[in-house]
């Protein structure tokens, strides 16, 4: 039993001290140095620009080495046009120079959607992609921010900052919930990753607001291979949100974001996401790859809550994750997906269950429209030690369309007998008599769909703090319009 | 106020009403009775503009507007109100938002502000007192979980907040007990002006001991065959159907 366990740790923390690497290989710099592809060249180019210490450049080149090894993952239910993997630039700020130089220039759908959320102005030039940075007052604002913070011993900057800054605590915990050999993206991502967010929470401190990447305005130009760690110390308490509810240009077709959290003894985290990047257009031309490996570690009594509200992308690769490691931790999940056109959604969640007294709840709640698929892919470990360990998962799916797809792929693995485990599904189709009865009183059908998305979604948008679940509200609305006809 | 004329109307291949003539104007209160399938809950859906039934012929002038070609929500905005027979559940939604939803697209549709959040909940406790809603209603999703009793009178609760020019009530008295048909009827009844009618769609005298109609219609077979004043339903109460179809020849 003991065993099994260690192998199941094994095989989820990759412990990157144990893993072999090679020092001071010769390079062959070619005199043409190229801007797009991968290989170690490369890696080393993005270490240097970022003025990286040796043990950096180390840890991309183990995580490069191993990714060569590793075989395209082919299991999700999603059919993923071949990606050509040396076509892309790693490196540089390709988007500054293609940005649009104004407004008129950016896709009018884009800016219907800002009219819609109400999104102001010089947000709507940034969010676009228009190369605007030095007029912008956010700087101010941020400044004043993170001073706030920083009175409590609250670290929130990005993560190249970190590296410098705080080495220490990025070498401690860097790789230690998403090692490098976890999945095929995973690696990528440590290889190549561009840039991202660090947040550390000092023992028994309550973080006062909510941290958002929306007010970290460098976190914009680095999506494609972003990573976040999180670390929240004993007993403090952080609540994080990501993205934001407008749609993001962004011409980088590949995203593969890595996001770690520690949760310490007796604390809690609460992270939250709006995804809504570009989803294509309503052929399927275009929109973001997004493969993104979001995993947390509890310890003793400690509690990690997922909520994503998730509208965007052409596809969506996410199973954000909590390993209740520690006796009595808890993991929560609360997902909205929508798809929409030609848009296909694999996510859902692993809740692997180590401790004693563990509890994980699982609520997913997805949406599909047009031609679009949808699944809920989810596992729930139950280890051998567990005792005690309890999972409530409840799973719905509602179709908008005749031609659109849900799927719900549930794993349940338990290897204790004291376990308590519990799977609730429905799928339903949306209901022409409620769409009616809104339109005799007087509510047209968009405002119908809307209104009765938002109510079969509510569970899950409870979870967002407030600010934010208003805007996703909006979001999901404007994500449907035109799908019921 | 409401002239239908040799209404015709299908749901898939069956015709279910075969040449409805009613003339409503403001004021009054007509009955509709008739035996089971004979085309009532029918005339009132294809008056809402409910898409399961296919119009094939005849005309429908509201206000001096050809209602048929106003979608649902317009017909709403126009001022016709239907009380359902079966309320639908809409999980999730409160009863605040749906009310705030639907009043405020009747006042954009007039070209009036929006209500403020204030004013708005003023107006729906006024409102709800009418039928005696407790105030927990408001928080409580559109009709789930609702007794029988209650989704009716949250029906004419909804009645009250939109101040429709033409109500029709399908069938409001079913699945009441005593009491709540009381409640029921007694809103209906304050809700009553000269400028306004109502259509009340019933199987029972019962109901119209309660709210007392200015004509009776018996629909049979998709047709309006008799009409009268309000000693007709108290005929059918005594008599049921039968002379009726005896009269007809059958």
């Amino acid at each position: 039993m003991e065993k099994d366990k260690n192998i199941d740790k094994n095989n989820i923390i990759d412990d990157v001290t144990n893993s072999e690497y090679k020092h001071g290989f010769v390079t062959d710099i070619e005199t043409d140095i190229i801007p797009v592809g991968l290989n170690e060249d490369i890696i080393r180019l993005i270490s240097q620009k970022k003025g990286e210490p040796e043990w950096l450049l180390n840890f991309r080149l183990r995580a490069f080495e191993y990714w060569k090894t590793m075989p395209l993952p082919d299991w999700a239910h999603l059919n993923i046009p071949e990606i050509d993997f040396q076509a892309i630039s790693y490196y540089a700020a390709p988007k500054t120079k293609d940005a649009p130089k104004s407004l008129d220039e950016v896709d009018p759908e884009i800016i219907k959607t800002f009219d819609k959320l109400g999104i102001p102005l010089e947000e709507r030039m940034h969010l676009a992609g228009v190369a605007v940075d030095a007029v912008m007052d956010s700087v101010s604002v941020r400044t004043t921010y993170r001073e706030k913070l920083a009175e409590l011993g609250v670290i929130f900057c990005s993560f190249n900052e970190a590296v410098k800054e705080y080495p220490d605590l990025v070498k401690k915990y860097l790789g230690s919930v998403v090692g490098y050999r976890d999945n095929f993206y995973a690696a990528l991502n440590s290889a190549v990753f561009s840039d991202g967010s660090f947040v550390y929470i000092p023992k028994g401190v309550r973080c006062p607001m909510e941290l958002s990447t929306y007010f970290r305005i460098n976190a914009m130009g680095t999506g494609q291979f972003e990573r976040t760690l999180i670390v929240a110390d004993e007993e403090s308490y952080v609540s994080y949100l990501e993205g934001c509810t407008a749609p993001m240009r962004d011409e980088n077709q590949l995203h593969a974001a890595i996001v770690e959290i520690v949760v310490n003894d007796r604390a809690e985290v609460k992270y939250s996401t709006v995804q809504n990047w570009y989803p294509g257009d309503k052929e399927g031309r275009g929109g973001v790859y997004n493969f993104v490996t979001k995993r947390g570690i509890c310890r003793e009594s400690a509690k990690l809550s997922w909520t994503q509200v998730e509208t965007g992308s052409a596809i969506t690769w996410k199973y954000p994750s909590c390993i209740l490691a520690g006796d009595n931790s808890i993991g929560e999940f609360y997902s909205v997906a929508v798809t929409n056109n030609h848009q296909q959604a694999d996510t859902g969640t692993k809740m692997i269950h180590l401790g004693k007294n563990t509890k994980s709840t699982i609520v997913s709640k997805g949406i599909s429209a047009g031609k679009s698929q949808n699944s809920y892919r989810g596992l729930v470990r139950v280890a051998p030690n567990a005792d005690g360990a309890r999972n409530y998962t409840q799973c719905d799916s509602l179709l908008l369309s005749d031609e659109c797809g849900a799927h719900t792929f549930p794993y349940v693995d338990v290897k204790n007998k004291s376990a308590v485990v519990e799977h609730e599904a429905t799928t339903s189709k949306i209901n022409e008599e409620q769409i009616f009865y809104c339109n005799q009183r007087g509510i047209p059908t968009e405002e119908a769909v809307a209104l009765i998305v938002n109510g079969y979604a509510k569970e899950v948008m409870n979870k967002l703090p407030m600010e934010f679940a208003v805007e996703a509200q909006k979001l999901l609305q404007v994500s449907l319009e035109g799908s019921v006809g | 106020m409401l002239q239908v004329k040799d209404l015709h109307a299908n749901i898939g291949e069956k015709e279910i009403l075969k040449g409805v003539n009613l003339t409503v104007k403001p004021g009054e209160v007509h009955a509709i009775m008739g035996p089971n399938g004979s085309g009532k809950s029918t005339l009132a859906s294809v008056l809402a503009g409910n898409p399961v039934f296919t119009v094939t012929g005849g005309s429908v002038t509201f206000c001096g507007k050809e209602l048929l070609e106003l979608s649902p929500e317009d017909r709403s905005h126009e001022g016709l109100f239907l009380s359902f027979q079966y309320p639908v559940e809409i999980p999730g939604v409160s009863m605040v938002n749906f009310m705030r939803a639907a009043v405020n697209e009747q006042r954009k549709y007039r070209g009036e502000e929006p209500l403020s959040a204030t004013d708005f909940l003023r107006i729906m406790r006024e409102k709800r007192e009418i039928v005696e809603l407790d105030n927990k209603l408001a928080s409580r999703s559109v009709n789930e979980g609702f007794s029988g009793g209650e989704k009716k009178r949250n029906e004419i609760f909804q009645m009250a907040m939109l101040q429709p020019k033409l109500s029709i009530l399908d069938e409001t008295d079913s699945g009441l007990d005593i009491d709540a048909l009381r409640v029921v009827a007694g809103g209906v009844n304050k809700l009553k002006t000269e400028q306004n009618a109502t259509i009340v769609i019933t199987h029972y005298q019962r109901l119209l001991d309660y709210i007392a109609p200015d004509y009776v219609h018996v629909l049979y077979k998709g047709r309006i065959v008799k009409s009268g004043g309000p000693e007709l339903a108290l005929e059918l109460e005594e008599k049921g159907y039968d002379w009726i179809k005896r009269e007809l020849g059958e």
